[in-house]
């Protein structure tokens, strides 16, 4: 479990980027900050590996304030996966992928045999193991990221927009690659993103963040559409409009939904 | 022409190439002082420039100061230190390491600077410490230009390493000032020949030293082109700055 107390961070030049935060983020299950540009988001992500460190109150992971570990034992201790993938691009897709074991000491050869085994929990082929990151399209770069996030085991795994930079089609086919691999590893996956759909399609609990570094919602999709806190989440979920808005009409005697728009969405089962 | 023909009839004399001050021992000489130099201008300019390119502080600084060495006459100072110190070795030794240091400082920075600060960045948060994250990605990756900047300050090291033997015994500078005295321009100009074949073979060799350093996996970026990486803005890395220093 992580729980945020307080937190705050002011940057030096006098910029809030998160204001007075509560939040605790349940374990074993996908919580998504979701906010636009400049709502303190992966602000948030990173302190809980300490990559920044808030001006005011704690994080805690499982009763721990991260404040009283050394960051780099925090950090390689937990998966952290990002946008543009990250890969060294000196190393080989393999090597980047045993980053972190060898780091921690672990023997060249049983890291690249873990690695191989990782290489194929996120659905690469295992022959692209010697080739370089440049090699790559950017859909496999993100799933080599993903496996290095997974590389030493950890219990949380941190993504930061991960598939921000990957065509829609690609960015669907890893979508649903999270969902299978979560549901076969149950990590307390906090994943970061700016997209609502792609927010309420991983998300078990969502955190709806607006300009400041201000929560205005944190719930699961379901109830934030049903009871949206405020009109700024009204209005970022887009509830009253579009393919959300969703009602019922009888044609020829079977009841269709269709959106906003009036486009048809799909049959209601009987 | 009849220089030249002087200067290959000095260059293909035996007598030149044995004995005390033939042109091998010269060549050994010269080879010896540039060395010395690089070593101690790289000690002095490379952990420097490596800690300013890590940080992205100091750069100003870095900036003027190798700016302002690079407006020093070499000559200016040579005898300036050899006024100071006397006759020997250490006069051009100083003169030179202040030629050496701004290419090598700017070769430094400019190199740790040109990594992709989301490549660091994510090395970090992996876990990696901070000269982890120098030794095992900024310095592979930056080393291509790390070592563009060592080969300019050898070659302006190697082509005014001859001024050493304005105040010392040493080097193939010596067939310069000694042809210059007694008027045997065939001496002089076998003596420049001498010198800029050095540069140039050494040049080379530099030369290939860039290409072998380039990591694959970034020479597989440069014939892949898949994705532009943008990164913190370039510092250039001049070529050999000869004005002023070869007088």
């Amino acid at each position: 479990m992580i729980e945020f107390r307080g937190v705050a961070k002011q940057f030096p030049d006098g910029t809030v980027a998160v204001h007075d935060v509560d939040i605790v983020i349940p374990p074993r299950k996908t919580t998504v900050l979701v906010g636009s540009s400049g709502s303190g988001k992966t602000t948030l992500l990173r302190m809980i590996n300490r990559m920044v460190d808030p001006t005011a109150g704690q994080v805690l992971i499982d009763g721990t304030d991260v404040a009283t570990v050394d960051p780099v034992k925090l950090r390689r201790g937990i998966g952290y996966v990002m946008q543009n993938s990250g890969l060294l691009p000196h190393r080989k897709v393999i090597d980047n992928v045993a980053t972190v074991p060898l780091l921690r000491g672990e023997s060249r050869r049983a890291a690249h045999a873990h690695a191989l085994e990782l290489l194929d929990t996120v659905g690469l082929d295992r022959s692209l193991a010697d080739r370089y990151p440049a090699q790559l399209s950017g859909g496999q770069q993100q799933r080599v990221g993903v496996a290095r996030g997974l590389a030493v085991d950890p219990n949380i795994l941190l993504m930061d927009e991960p598939f921000g930079a990957v065509d829609p089609i690609v960015r669907a086919e890893l979508q649903q690659e999270l969902l299978r691999l979560q549901g076969e590893l149950g990590k307390t996956v906090v994943f970061v993103t700016h997209d609502i759909d792609e927010a309420f399609l991983l998300g078990d609990q969502v955190v709806i963040m607006q300009q400041g570094g201000l929560i205005s919602q944190a719930a699961s999709p379901a109830e934030i559409l049903a009871h949206p806190a405020d009109a700024f989440v009204a209005d970022f979920v887009g509830a009253d409009r579009g393919k959300r808005a969703l009602h019922v009409t009888e044609v020829d005697g079977r009841r269709v939904v269709v959106d906003a728009d009036g486009r048809a969405a799909g049959v209601l089962a009987p | 022409m009849n220089l030249f023909l002087d200067a290959f009839a000095w260059l293909a004399d035996p007598a030149n190439w044995t004995g005390p001050g033939s042109i091998p021992q010269r060549l050994a000489e010269h080879l010896r002082v540039s060395a010395l130099v690089l070593v101690i201008a790289s000690a002095i300019a490379l952990p420097l420039g490596a800690l300013v390119g890590h940080t992205g502080r100091g750069r100003e600084p870095a900036v003027m100061v190798s700016g302002g060495l690079r407006a020093l006459p070499t000559l200016g100072v040579l005898t300036l230190f050899g006024i100071w110190i006397g006759i020997g070795l250490a006069a051009p030794v100083i003169a030179l390491v202040i030629l050496a240091i701004p290419p090598l400082l700017a070769g430094a920075y400019a190199g740790f600077e040109s990594v992709d600060r989301r490549t660091i960045d994510a090395a970090r948060a992996m876990g990696m410490r901070e000269l982890q994250v120098v030794g095992k990605v900024e310095l592979p990756l930056g080393m291509p230009i790390v070592v563009g900047g060592i080969r300019s300050a050898t070659l302006q090291i190697i082509a005014t390493a001859t001024l050493a033997a304005y105040i010392a015994d040493e080097g193939l500078g010596r067939f310069i000032f000694a042809g210059l005295k007694t008027r045997d321009y065939g001496e002089m100009l076998g003596g420049s020949i001498l010198v800029i074949l050095l540069a140039l073979v050494i040049d080379g060799c530099f030369a290939l030293t860039q290409r072998v350093v380039v990591p694959a996996g970034v020479r597989a970026t440069r014939t892949a082109e898949l994705r532009s990486r943008p990164t913190r803005s370039r510092a250039v890395v001049g070529r050999p700055n000869t004005e002023g220093n070869q007088e």
